[in-house]
C-alpha cells in the first residue's frame, strides 16, 4: 500500500521543486546555526546564495564520520538542546559513539517515514507487528515502533533476544508482520523448529528486514522458511534511522529513497566525483527536512548504485540497489556495528595484552559469530590454565561492556596471525552474504 | 630449595608438542619431567629440564611464549599413603597445590614429585617441619 500518495507518487518535476526548496532552507539553517558547516562553507568560498539548483549541491564539501566525532557529542546539532526531545547513538570508529538528536518534529517525520516503509513492505492498519529489532540507543527498535503506531498497526515491542519466549508470543498473539535483522529472522525459524513450531501455522505475511547487509539468496531462504514476503529496509542513525529507503513488496527490486526528505548521491570514494545513475560507488546523503541533526553530503561508507527507472508500484522516488559492501572496515555483527579499531582500544587498555589480534567473523547457522584471536605474549602468559581462562573471560567481558557485542576470545601462539608486508590481517570475514 | 620449571603456551592442535620436543632435542636439552594441562583450545606444557637457559633460548628463538616458575621437587615415600601424608599436612596448613606431576627418576628409594604452590615459602616451612625432603634445584636438573 502507498501510504502518502501525494508525496510518494509525485511527478518528478514537482518533487524536484520541493527538494530544491527544502535543500535551500536546510543550507540556510545549518549555515546560521552550526559553526562546523559555516566554517566549511567559508573555507570553500560558498554562501547559501550560491545554491541555486540541485546541481549546485556538488559544490558543497562532504561531511564524514570523523567530522561527527570531532564535534562529539552535540556540536553538530542545529537547534538548542531545549528543542531536542530524543537522542540516539551508534558505534564510532574509536571508543566514542556517534550521537544524533531529534526535535519533536523530527520524531514525527521519522514516524511518518517508518509508517510509509511498513506500508510499502505490506503492513496496514489492523496488522500486528512483531518488532524484534533492539530497543535502546540503536535506532532500529524505536524507529519501527513509532512508525507502527503512526500507521495504526498494533506493535509488540519484543526487542531482541529471549528467542524461545518470542516463539510463544508469535504463536499466541498471532502477529502478521515481522521486523528484525535478516539473520535474526532465520534464527527465529530455527529455534521455532527446535521447539516444534512451524512458521506455516503462524500468521506472518510480510517481513521487513534491515540493519545489516543481506543477499537475494538469503531473501529466498527467509521467504521459504518463514512463508512470508521479505523486503529490505535501509537507514542509518546519522541520516534519521531506519526509514531512509524501503523496498516495495510489489517489485522487491531496489529500495525507494524518500526523496522528499533525503537527497541521495553516489560518488567515487577515492575522488569524490559524483557518479552517473547505475554506477556503483559510495552512497552520500543530504537531509532536507531534519531540524536537530541535519547532515549535508554525509558519506555513509555504504556501497551501492542508484536506479531512476520507474517502478511497477507507482512510486516516483529513485531506488538504491541493495547495499553490497562498505568502503571502510566496519563489520556488522548481529546488527551491531563493530570497527576493528574499537576492539583494538579495548585490548590496549588491558596492560597484559599486546596489540596482536585478529577478528574472525563466521555465520554459525544463521547467527553471526565474532571470534577474537589474541596472541599470548609473555605478559599474558601464565603456567596456570585457570589464569589464562580468566584472562580470556576478562577480554570477552570488556568487549561486551564497551561494544555491546558478544565475542568468543581465543588465545593463540605468537606469530599465528598472518602479517602481510609487516601489516597484520585484522579481519577474516567468512560470511557468505 | 626451589627448582625452576619452564612452561610453554601451545595451541591445541596436531604436532605442536612434537614441535617443542624437536626443538629441545636439537638444542641437546634433556627433559627430566613433563606435564601438559589443556583446554579445548590451548595447552600449557610444563617442563623440568637439565638446562633452562638453553631450553628457553631455543624455544623463544622459534617464536614460542615461555614462562619460568618456581616449584618444589619433593621426595615422596614410594608406598601406599606416601603422597596422601604430604597433601594432608599441606591441607592442614591451608596451602593450596595449584598442580603437581611426577618426576621420572627416583631419589634413592623415594619417588619425586613437582609441586606448584600458591604460597611456596609457607609450603617449604611446612614440609621441612614434617621432615619431608625438598630437593635442591641444582640437584633436580641432574637427578
Amino acid at each position: 500500500m502507498i501510504l502518502d500518495i501525494g508525496f510518494e507518487t509525485m511527478p518528478r518535476e514537482d518533487l524536484e521543486a520541493i527538494i530544491l526548496r527544502r535543500l535551500k532552507a536546510t543550507i540556510d539553517r545549518v549555515y546560521a546555526n552550526v559553526p562546523f558547516y559555516r566554517k566549511k562553507f567559508e573555507e570553500n568560498n560558498i554562501t547559501p546564495n550560491d545554491i541555486k539548483s540541485l546541481e549546485d549541491l556538488k559544490r558543497i564539501p562532504f561531511t564524514t564520520k570523523d567530522d561527527l566525532r570531532d564535534n562529539y557529542p552535540f556540536g553538530m546539532f542545529a537547534v538548542p538542546m531545549d528543542n531536542v526531545v530524543r537522542i540516539h547513538a551508534s558505534s564510532g570508529t574509536t571508543g566514542k559513539p556517534t550521537v544524533v538528536g531529534y526535535t519533536a518534529r523530527d520524531v514525527n517525520t521519522w514516524a511518518e517515514l517508518m509508517a510509509r516503509s511498513l506500508a510499502a513492505g505490506g503492513a496496514n492498519r489492523g496488522d500486528i507487528i512483531h518488532n524484534a529489532y533492539g530497543y535502546g540507543l540503536f535506532t532500529g527498535g524505536l524507529g519501527v515502533h513509532y512508525g507502527a503506531e503512526k500507521l495504526g498497526a498494533s506493535v509488540i515491542p519484543v526487542s531482541g533476544g529471549n528467542t524461545k519466549r518470542q516463539i510463544v508470543i508469535m504463536k499466541d498473539f498471532g502477529p502478521t508482520i515481522l521486523t528484525a535483522t535478516p539473520s535474526y529472522a532465520l534464527h527465529l525459524s530455527e529455534v521455532a523448529e527446535e521447539v516444534g513450531v512451524s512458521f506455516k501455522d503462524l500468521k506472518f505475511k510480510y517481513g521487513i528486514f534491515g540493519a545489516e547487509p543481506w543477499s537475494e539468496k538469503m531473501r529466498d531462504e527467509i521467504e521459504r522458511k518463514l512463508h512470508i514476503v521479505a523486503v529490505d529496509i535501509y537507514g542509518l542513525s546519522e541520516v534519521i534511522g531506519p526509514g531512509v529507503a524501503i523496498e516495495c513488496h510489489e517489485a522487491k527490486k531496489g529500495l525507494h529513497v524518500f526523496e522528499d526528505h533525503f537527497i541521495p548521491e553516489v560518488i567515487n570514494p577515492s575522488t569524490g566525483e559524483v557518479l552517473p545513475y547505475g554506477e556503483t560507488g559510495e552512497l552520500v546523503f543530504t537531509t532536507i527536512t531534519k531540524e536537530a541533526f541535519p547532515v549535508i553530503r554525509y558519506r555513509t561508507r555504504d556501497i551501492t548504485s542508484l536506479n531512476p527507472e520507474p517502478c511497477i508500484c507507482g512510486r516516483t522516488h529513485i531506488r538504491m540497489n541493495k547495499v553490497s559492501g562498505r568502503t571502510d572496515d566496519m563489520l556488522i555483527i548481529r546488527g551491531v556495528n563493530v570497527f576493528p579499531s574499537q576492539i583494538e582500544s579495548v585490548l590496549m587498555e588491558m596492560e597484559e595484552v599486546e596489540p596482536h589480534y585478529q577478528l574472525v567473523v563466521d555465520r554459525d547457522g544463521n547467527l553471526d559469530t565474532l571470534t577474537v584471536l589474541v596472541e599470548v605474549g609473555e605478559r599474558l602468559f601464565s603456567d596456570e590454565v585457570k589464569r589464562l581462562q580468566d584472562r580470556e573471560k576478562k577480554i570477552a567481558k570488556n568487549i561486551k561492556d564497551y561494544l555491546g557485542v558478544s565475542a568468543r576470545v581465543k588465545l593463540v601462539e605468537p606469530k599465528v596471525i598472518a602479517r602481510s608486508e609487516g601489516k597484520a590481517v585484522r579481519v577474516i570475514d567468512n560470511r557468505k552474504i | 630449595m626451589r627448582a625452576e620449571q619452564i612452561s610453554v603456551f601451545l595451541e591445541n592442535k596436531a604436532g605442536r608438542l612434537a614441535e617443542v620436543t624437536g626443538i629441545l632435542s636439537d638444542a641437546k636439552v634433556n627433559i627430566r619431567a613433563l606435564a601438559l594441562a589443556d583446554t579445548s583450545d590451548f595447552g600449557v606444557l610444563r617442563l623440568i629440564v637439565d638446562s633452562n637457559e638453553k631450553a628457553v633460548e631455543a624455544l623463544k628463538n622459534r617464536g614460542f611464549t615461555v614462562g619460568r616458575t618456581d616449584v618444589l621437587a619433593v621426595e615422596v615415600e614410594d608406598r601406599p599413603g606416601g603422597l596422601h601424608r604430604i597433601l594432608d599436612m599441606l591441607n592442614e596448613a591451608d596451602i593450596n597445590v595449584e598442580y603437581m606431576y611426577a618426576f621420572v627418576q627416583h631419589s634413592g628409594k623415594n619417588a619425586v614429585m613437582i609441586f606448584r604452590f600458591d604460597n611456596i615459602d609457607e609450603a617449604v616451612k611446612v614440609l621441612e617441619k614434617n621432615n619431608v625432603k625438598v630437593i635442591n634445584g641444582s640437584e633436580v636438573y641432574t637427578l
